[in-house]
């Protein structure tokens, strides 16, 4: 997938010029939050959960190399194979000879941001593999040819009467007098239409919430059970993963499970935890006759023990992003890649470079409310300015802005000077402004005034009045 | 303070550059409650702007050299104090980390201790559970981000603006959601910023009230500038003011439409 991460305020500027966009967003704006401060409320112990789910990722960072091969020694010895991939082109490679070595023609996958990450659809695509996305948002996100505009919610960006009009234009053996007016028709319907590619899939490829070292498992969370099916009925199952993963043991999992459905969507549980370990064995039911796990780097070793480690504890929950006033404005592909939000404001530049998703970091008012719901207590503001000071080091901020920060720094950092200078200017705007009191335009204000209008001073300085109260004070007591 | 058993606290009051620029009735108000509640304040002349344009900016260098002229001319005081969530949470929490592992680490974690904002300080420090003021009308408040969430700031204000005769609060819905001001944010994202602050303005018009209220100038000036464009009616005013009794000045950005 392009970058299209430098192209951030323009694409804002559309998105919110965007009416459905600006639809679909005022539901998420209301819901996710609500769900969310429901569950949490109804739970006591969520803080404590929140510290301990926050250990558990910090204990495992620090031993990651450790964790990451007791693991494969589980995989393998449950009868798996692990691949290490250290880009996303190993990535895609390693799953394109898993697929070429079982004749696949057609992949499903269930819902996985990592095969985002490595742009692994357009990849099987031109290698003239079909991959067929089986969760419900993926699914139509598929059919527009767009990307997921939401770590957990594909297709937030999309209303529903949008859904329907896709469905009637590419299901075309359907009667056309359907009833597709309710999200409970939409997902019957796309269900009907998945149900025969699970069977006709040779492969099938999901992402992992958690990998556990301690049994070789791989857990994926879902709703929709599309993933229990793209995993169990085709004949080789693959998952993607990126290396932070992993947890070491079923009862380490099973804490971050209970932080992560509830900062998701406000549920308790998500409806399925699906575990796997292997392939399918002697007188199972059923299951993959191959079991691949694919573990990609894609440059997260470079970010331990930097000060974006931190980032590596992201369960990809979505909380900050549900919580993100800039988001709520915006949407995701706003963002211009794959992770949005919060945490795609950190992650983005550790993953493409400051160069091209500056822009990220840089837009947030700081506002905080990201941390505070984040389930793993990520600093994620903190993240961001570290981000700008990289860019800072780097100068790759606008001259105006660098030119701008320099002249107000030469004098805040010269009190006196400062004081003479507001002393000037600060009384003549306030005779500018008048008894109106604001400013519709002034000249160098434009960023400000396009949209709103600037209060003017009072009259004097702060400085000046209080200056003029203490020697007032003096005379009195000197008299 | 309620007794003279204990000497006299000395609070050394942080201005806030927008305050001292644009709003100094803040200022004044600021003094007023402190004074009030038995405080001897003084204002540091060597003071201009806490930071947070250069910090925010990436620019460490410049916000470092800031912070130890700020720690430096208010090290005498008692208490440090500044009508600003915003203001008191860059020199509480974030001068420690700045100048963390320098020479100064040990002086900025002593002057974090000492630094409040003004809402805080009144109702956790001193102890202040009523104010002597009048405001005939009901007004709404904002919780301003930074107080908010580094600094715990969200009953204090409501508490006294309780004790305030005359006063119906009316909350808006999502109080505590971001207007949008992020300072350089807005002229940086002039767009995103925009489409923040009229989620705010909704909001607020919403609760039904004739002013709101806040903690902080920054989202304040903001917020009044978009309902001023908007052609809204609503007055504006930090919090201080009404509880200093000070709502006689005219409001921010001016009344009227």
């Amino acid at each position: 997938m392009e970058v299209e991460s430098p192209k951030f305020k323009e694409k804002a500027r559309r998105a919110i010029a965007d009416e459905q966009l600006q639809r679909a967003m005022g539901k998420a704006r209301i819901g996710f939050v609500g769900k969310r401060k429901k569950a949490v409320e109804a739970l006591p112990e969520f803080e404590e959960l929140r510290s301990s789910a926050r250990a558990i990722k910090d204990h495992t960072l620090a031993h990651l190399d450790l964790y990451l091969e007791a693991y494969e020694r589980k995989v393998i010895a449950s009868g798996g194979q692990v691949h290490w991939a250290e880009t996303a082109e190993d990535a895609r490679r390693a799953v394109l000879a898993i697929c070429r070595a079982a004749g696949a023609r057609t992949v499903t996958k269930g819902k996985s941001m990592i095969t985002e990450e490595i742009a692994l659809n357009d990849f099987l695509e031109e290698e003239g593999i079909q991959p067929v996305e089986t969760d419900l948002g993926e699914y139509i996100i598929q059919l527009r040819g767009e990307h997921p505009s939401h770590i957990i919610g594909p297709a937030l960006h999309l209303n529903k009467e949008q859904v329907e009009e896709d469905f009637r234009r590419v299901h075309t053996a359907l009667p056309a007098g359907r009833d597709l007016s309710q999200p409970e028709s939409l997902l019957g319907e796309a269900r009907e239409i998945l149900r025969p590619q699970y069977f006709a899939a040779d492969v099938g490829i999901t992402g992992a919430n958690f990998l556990i070292a301690e049994t070789g498992t791989s857990i994926i969370v879902t709703n929709e059970g599309n993933g229990d099916l793209t995993q169990t009925l085709p004949r080789v199952h693959i998952v993607v993963a990126s290396i932070e993963k992993i947890v070491p043991t079923l009862e380490d999992a099973s804490q971050l499970l209970r932080v992560l459905a509830r900062s998701a969507t406000g549920q308790d549980m998500s409806v399925y935890t699906t575990l796997s370990t292997g392939p399918r064995r002697p007188g199972d039911p059923d299951g993959p006759e191959e079991y691949h796990v694919i573990l990609l780097d894609n440059g997260r070793s470079s970010m331990l023990g930097t000060e974006f480690h931190e980032m590596l504890r992201c369960i990809r929950c979505g909380a900050c992003m549900n919580h993100c006033p800039v988001y709520h404005a915006v949407g995701g592909h706003a963002y211009g890649w794959v992770y949005p939000g919060p945490m795609g404001a950190v992650l983005t530049p550790s993953l493409v470079g400051v160069d091209k998703a500056g822009h990220l970091p840089n837009a947030s008012t700081f506002c905080g409310r990201c941390e505070s719901v984040c389930p793993m207590q990520i600093p994620l503001p903190r993240m961001m300015r570290h981000w700008r000071e990289r860019e800072f080091e780097r100068g790759l901020n606008p001259a105006t802005q660098r030119f701008g920060l320099g002249l107000w720094a030469f004098f805040a950092r010269r009190p006196r000077l400062y004081r003479l200078a507001t002393a000037l200017t600060i009384p003549v705007l306030a005779g500018l402004a008048g008894s109106r009191g604001r400013f519709r335009s002034l000249p160098l204000a434009g960023g400000w005034t396009r949209h709103r209008d600037l209060p003017a001073p009072e009259t004097r300085t702060f400085m000046q009045q209080w200056r003029d109260r203490e020697t007032r004070k003096q005379e009195r007591s000197a008299a | 303070m309620k007794e003279d058993t204990k000497k006299t606290p000395r609070v050394g009051l942080f201005v806030t550059c927008l305050v001292d620029l644009f709003r100094p009735t803040v200022g004044f108000a600021a003094v007023k409650l402190m004074e009030e509640a038995g405080c001897t304040v003084e204002v540091p002349m060597a003071q201009t702007c806490c930071g947070q344009p250069a910090y925010n900016s990436g620019d460490r260098e410049d916000a470092a050299a800031i912070a130890r002229q700020t720690i430096e001319a208010f090290e005498e005081y008692d208490y440090v104090v500044a009508p600003s969530g915003s203001c008191a949470g860059m020199l509480k929490k974030h001068y420690p980390s700045l100048l963390k592992a320098t020479s100064w680490e040990e002086r900025a974690d002593a002057f974090s201790g000492k630094v409040h904002e003004l809402m805080s300080f009144l109702v956790d420090v001193l102890g202040v559970t009523s104010v002597h003021a009048r405001h005939e009308g009901s007004v709404t408040y904002h919780d301003s981000c930074s107080g908010l969430r580094e600094l715990n700031v969200q009953k204090q204000p409501r508490q006294l603006l309780a004790t305030v005769e005359g006063l119906e609060l009316k909350e808006m819905p999502n109080a505590d959601v971001c207007c949008g001001f992020g300072g350089t944010f807005c002229v940086k994202y002039p767009d995103i910023s925009n489409k923040i602050v009229e989620e705010k303005t909704a909001s607020i018009a919403a609760s039904g009230a004739e002013t709101l209220l806040a903690g902080d100038l920054g989202c304040l000036m903001n917020m009044a500038g978009k309902l001023h464009r908007q052609g809204s009616g609503i007055k504006v005013r930090h919090v201080a003011e009404v509880l200093a009794g000070m709502d006689d000045a005219p409001a921010i950005g001016g009344g009227g439409r």
